[in-house]
């Protein structure tokens, strides 16, 4: 496998790090006018998710991960695994709830998502930054209340819960971002 | 790319660019330090253990040889200053191999004087003066500190920067959350150092003000010269604003054996670290043994200055072309 020195770390860069696979956020040169150069990098542990610093000596290099992401359409749940496809080469692969994790919320099926896979297995899910899902659940709202104040709960199809404005009704199609988990709009049909 | 023509900074740094060097000119003007030039491409380098330098290849058949450039006009300043050329200044490129990032461009624009009869004390004093010259009516600046270096290191690591205690500066690292240090340094203390300030100490240095750190570890001394009260310390100067390192100043070595020896030592560390041969800089020990006069000098990175002084966060934003574009 191949190798990246401190000088190629950018940020989207994957590597192996304490033999787990991680992507690279931020990378910075410090370097005291007469003293030893170091670069600081910040990091994002793929399975974890945690992200950490830690320091390198320039010149230092990390093997790379052989991490891609890949486009998937989410295809069903069998109650074990969650299942997806690529839509162009319908290759399959199952995904466990450690690999979804929160992005469980978010999945209805044939929805398009981005599956994260490291030596060819998943290793994390991550949903478009944007899904259109129907409220199955909330509170009849006040009619005429457009304003953006206040709020209720409403929960989506897909079990998550979002705060949504008055007026939104049971049954009606909303755009939310899965980033922040805010109600964004609602979607006419 | 479509815009790669086009210039990093804005034109109106360009003017403030401008601006900055005419009043550094009219502050060396007034207090009689003249402007001089030396080459930036030489036949030898600095031997500085961590600075790498470019080379370039002279050409004039049948003859052919491998010319630096310069790191640092210190050298060829400091021979005139032998040769009884009383203060100068210069303004000039430096070029510094495998150094880009943020703070870093591997061409840079560098002030660098020598003031003759100066010590330390008086050397900081027009520092101050400069700084406050150049940042006058552009940026509101607090009270100028002075600190030192051993001072400074103890308030925010109970670590004695003077005197390696390997069992401490561990204990310190993982206290600090950065286990790693102890891999990358060692038993090294000088990467020790320069670990820990620049990670836990300099960030924190000089915000919305300028911080002299004064009295470096003996083994941080390179040209400077050795405390004649505390041989542990070395009386040496740098200079910081938001974090930022933009200076280094010495009280200058004049003893030729002395610097002769450190010579080789950086030499000799060089080779052990696999770096780029260097050739010895003769002519600087021919000068100090004909006589340096007692001076000290300073070297500022401009475009840092100019960062500080525009708030930029990357040299980018204050260098016409960065190495990616020209």
């Amino acid at each position: 496998m191949a190798s990246y020195s401190t000088n190629e770390f950018k940020a989207g860069l994957k590597v192996m790090l304490d033999a787990d696979p991680c992507a690279i956020i931020e990378n910075e040169f410090v370097k005291p006018g007469k003293g030893q150069a170091f670069n600081r990098v910040k990091i994002r542990n793929l399975k974890t998710g945690r992200v950490i610093e830690r320091t390198f000596k320039s010149g230092d290099s990390l093997e790379a991960a052989d991490v891609v992401d890949v486009a998937m359409q989410y295809l069903y749940n069998d109650g074990d695994f969650r299942h997806f496809m690529v839509p162009d080469s319908f290759e399959q692969y199952q995904c466990n709830e450690k690999a979804v994790s929160d992005a469980s919320k978010w999945l209805k099926d044939q929805d398009m998502c981005t599956v994260t896979l490291w030596n060819d297995s998943p290793l994390l899910v991550t949903p478009g930054n944007f899904v259109e899902l129907a409220i199955v659940e909330t509170d009849p709202g006040v009619r005429g209340d457009t304003s953006g104040g206040g709020g209720k709960p409403a929960v989506l199809e897909t079990g998550a819960v979002v705060r949504v404005p008055l007026f939104v009704q049971q049954g009606e199609i909303i755009k939310v971002d899965t980033r922040t988990g805010e109600y964004i709009s609602r979607v006419k049909e | 790319m479509l815009h790669d023509w086009q210039p990093n900074c804005s034109i109106e740094l360009l003017h403030l660019r401008a601006q900055v060097l005419a009043e550094i000119r009219s502050f060396f003007l007034a207090r009689s330090v003249i402007e001089v030039e030396t080459p930036i491409l030489s036949y030898s380098s600095g031997t500085d253990p961590q600075l790498d330098f470019f080379t370039a290849d002279y050409c004039s058949y049948p003859l052919q040889q491998t010319l630096y450039l310069q790191t640092s006009p210190e050298f060829a300043m400091k021979r005139l200053l032998a040769a009884g050329s009383g203060s100068i200044y210069q303004i000039c490129k430096a070029f510094r191999n495998g150094e880009s990032g943020r703070y870093h461009n591997p061409e840079f624009s560098m002030l660098e004087w020598y003031r003759v009869d100066y010590n330390l004390t008086q050397l900081m004093d027009e520092i101050a003066d400069l700084i406050a010259a150049l940042f006058k009516g552009r940026y509101q600046l607090k009270a100028t500190q002075r600190i030192s270096y051993q001072d400074l290191f103890y308030k925010i690591t109970r670590l004695d920067p003077l005197v390696f205690n390997y069992k401490n500066y561990c204990a310190y690292a993982l206290k600090s959350e950065s286990p790693e240090a102890i891999e990358l340094c060692k038993t090294d203390h000088n990467a020790w150092l320069d670990f820990i300030f620049s990670h836990h100490i300099q960030p924190s240095l000089g915000e919305n003000t300028l911080c002299m750190i004064y009295g470096y570890p003996a083994c941080q001394s390179s040209l400077a010269r050795i405390n004649e009260d505390n041989s542990k310390v070395t009386d040496r100067v740098e200079i910081f604003m938001n974090g930022i390192e933009l200076g280094n100043g010495y009280y200058e070595l004049i003893d030729a054996q002395e610097q002769n020896q450190r010579f080789d030592e950086e030499i000799l560390h060089r080779q052990q670290n696999n770096r780029p041969k260097i050739v010895k800089n003769t002519q600087l020990i021919a000068a100090l043994k004909a006589g340096l006069p007692e001076c000290s000098g300073m070297a500022i990175g401009l475009d840092r200055l100019l960062m500080v002084m525009t708030n930029n966060n990357h040299i980018e934003g204050v260098i016409p072309f960065s190495l990616a574009r020209s």
